[in-house]
């Protein structure tokens, strides 16, 4: 089959590789009909993320059709299916809690050694990316294997079109994530760091939820238009002063919640190769936390600080006084993807959820090198690539 | 120093001969490890008493055969080729407990593994605790270490399988079976 292969720093490739095998009884084999690039997609191009290899096939956001089935799986052929880009078992303790994305079955035993050093538990299962999260090959390909299919995969209604669910991967369930765990009351002002697809999305959610006002914070004109276009107000950090503004803006109280929906950029994941540095004992690299800084210290005393922008490593000048003495509640972590997918398929389906203005970008799966260096290089215009296995350039 | 000890189990004392109290047959290195799995004690009992099953999950087994009653011959990879002992049960507590030590062959080693009830919703506390003399020395540990099959290092991804095999009813892979393992 076709897919898209990493090879190092900005070295991305449409190769020729084997098809994907069903290797254990509840695995599935999807044939791809959308698969999106992701932001995070952006830290391996940048190579930031170590313990990826050459040839490893990237994308963990992608929908397509039930092509073949293992024993256990609950799926049947010719089903249309969303699969989310955790991999998750649905029987151990974190899924029996509905913490899906915490699973301890979906990572392969010997990948998660270095995990465990690292955040002193292992790492969980995810698509097309890192070693550290069990190397499986990812979506932005002709193919893919999923497992757990019984538990991960939705089905999809015939006639919802893909570019209204394929989101349902990771950027939609992630920003709805997002503002669920900044809490929000009636009346809230909810300020949120990032206007990228799953700051827009949390944007979306926070009014969904309640919230009073939304403040979206970024620096593309672009991506504030869309934040503006769902009701809320804009900040342009490169033009004003962030904090002084919340101040005004929120009456010298500062936001009820805040939410950092920028996470580490692109600017250091880990500094260097993470095997190195454990062998230097001097541990992981730093991460420029400076969405997450500001965050803190706008928000109100007693707000509550909601955290979906991936960090992976260590923050320098974390300001545990100002989460301290203003008593703030913290909440983060990886999308547990299945636990939103019924509830957001539905409000896809009656039209609550704008899904489809994101995408700026449709190319056949064939021109996937190109998408990202456009992803890379047009941030601003630039919002959404898909991808799609056969599509003929118009 | 204090005479009564603390909760935690001895080998994560930093004692050395604390550390060693659970090595049966007096052997240099101890390790241990707990991992919590949600299926109920007695099925996860049953599972390893059967000493035929544990090849399914643990990396270095070639093959477990029973010789008689309480007795068994193993066949481990190790650095410098196959190694083979036999083993007895030295203890047999139903959904709660077995041991075993080696009584000839290539390498002194015993092990036991523990089936506690967790808090509620914890499932079942399941400890391994794996006591052994190195294999060949200290040039069989160096290169065990260079191939990064530390006995507790694979010890504690067979532990991880077993609990994958228990859970979800596989073990988590990436690796068609024909082709050479990614890591
Ligand atoms: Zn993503
Ligand atoms: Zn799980």
């Amino acid at each position: 089959m076709r897919a898209l292969t990493w090879h190092g720093k900005h070295d991305v490739r449409m190769e020729t590789v084997p098809d994907p095998e069903i290797l254990n009884p509840r695995d599935a084999i999807i044939k791809i009909t959308s698969t999106a690039i992701c932001g995070s997609d952006l830290h391996l191009y940048d190579a930031y993320i170590p313990t990826l290899e050459k040839g490893d096939i990237l994308g963990h956001e992608f929908m397509g059709e039930v092509v073949d089935v293992g024993p256990k799986s609950t799926l049947k052929k010719g089903q249309r299916v969303v699969v989310p880009f955790t991999i998750s078992c649905g029987s151990c303790f974190h899924c029996s809690k509905q913490q899906f994305s915490a699973c301890e079955n979906g990572n392969p035993a010997e990948n998660q050694d270095l995990g465990q050093t690292l955040y002193g538990e292992p790492m969980s299962g995810l698509f097309g990316y890192t070693h550290l999260t069990g190397g499986y090959p990812g979506g932005q390909a002709e193919y893919v294997r999923v497992p757990f299919s019984d538990v991960g995969p939705i089905v999809i209604p015939d006639g919802m079109p893909d570019d209204d669910v394929l989101f349902l991967s990771d950027i939609l369930p992630t920003g709805w994530m997002a503002a669920e765990n900044a809490q929000i009351e009636p009346g809230d002002t909810v300020a949120i760091w990032g206007c990228g697809p799953v700051g827009l999305f949390a944007v979306q959610s926070a009014f969904k939820m309640g919230a009073h006002r939304v403040i979206a914070i970024d620096h593309f004109p672009h991506r504030l238009a869309l934040a503006k276009r769902f009701g809320a107000e804009t900040i342009n950090y490169e033009e004003t002063d962030t904090y002084e503004a919340l101040m005004e803006m929120t009456g010298s109280i500062g936001p009820d919640a805040v939410i950092d929906a920028v996470g580490l950029e692109a600017h250091g994941f880990f500094a260097d190769n993470v095997v190195d540095q454990i062998k230097a004992s001097t541990f992981l690299g730093t991460d420029r936390p400076h969405a997450l800084r500001q965050a803190i210290v706008a928000c109100r005393k007693g707000g509550r600080v909601s955290i979906p922008g991936v960090y992976g490593g260590f923050v320098d000048k974390f300001p545990a006084g100002a989460m301290m003495e203003k008593g703030l509640q913290i909440r983060t972590g990886q999308t547990h993807v299945q636990k939103y997918l019924p509830q957001l398929l539905e409000m896809i389906g009656n039209g609550e959820l704008d899904t489809t203005f994101l995408i700026s970008h449709r190319l056949p799966l064939e021109q996937a090198v190109e998408g990202y260096k456009m992803f890379k290089n047009e941030q601003d215009t630039c919002t959404k690539v898909v991808l799609k296995p056969g599509l003929e350039l118009a | 120093m204090s005479d009564v000890r603390d909760d935690a189990p001895s080998y994560v004392s930093k004692d050395s001969d604390v550390q060693k109290s659970e090595a049966q047959q007096g052997e240099g290195t101890v390790w241990g490890r707990t991992i919590s799995i949600m299926r109920p004690r007695d099925e996860l009992y049953a599972f390893w008493r059967d000493f035929r099953n544990l090849p399914a999950f643990m990396e270095n087994i070639v093959a477990i055969e029973p010789v008689d009653t309480g007795r068994s011959r193993w066949t481990v990879k190790g650095p410098n080729g196959d190694y083979q002992w036999t083993s007895v049960i030295t203890e047999d507590r139903p959904g709660e407990a077995l041991a075993w030590a080696s009584d000839d062959g290539d390498v002194k080693n015993s092990g036991r593994i523990e089936f506690r009830d967790g808090p509620p919703g914890h499932g079942t506390y399941v400890r391994a605790i794996l006591a052994y003399d190195p294999p060949a020395g200290f040039i069989g540990k160096a290169i065990a270490k260079l191939t990064q099959k530390e006995p507790q290092i694979s010890a504690t991804r067979d532990l991880r399988r077993f609990k994958q095999l228990m859970e979800t009813g596989e073990i988590a892979t990436t690796t068609p079976p024909n082709r050479e393992p990614h890591s």
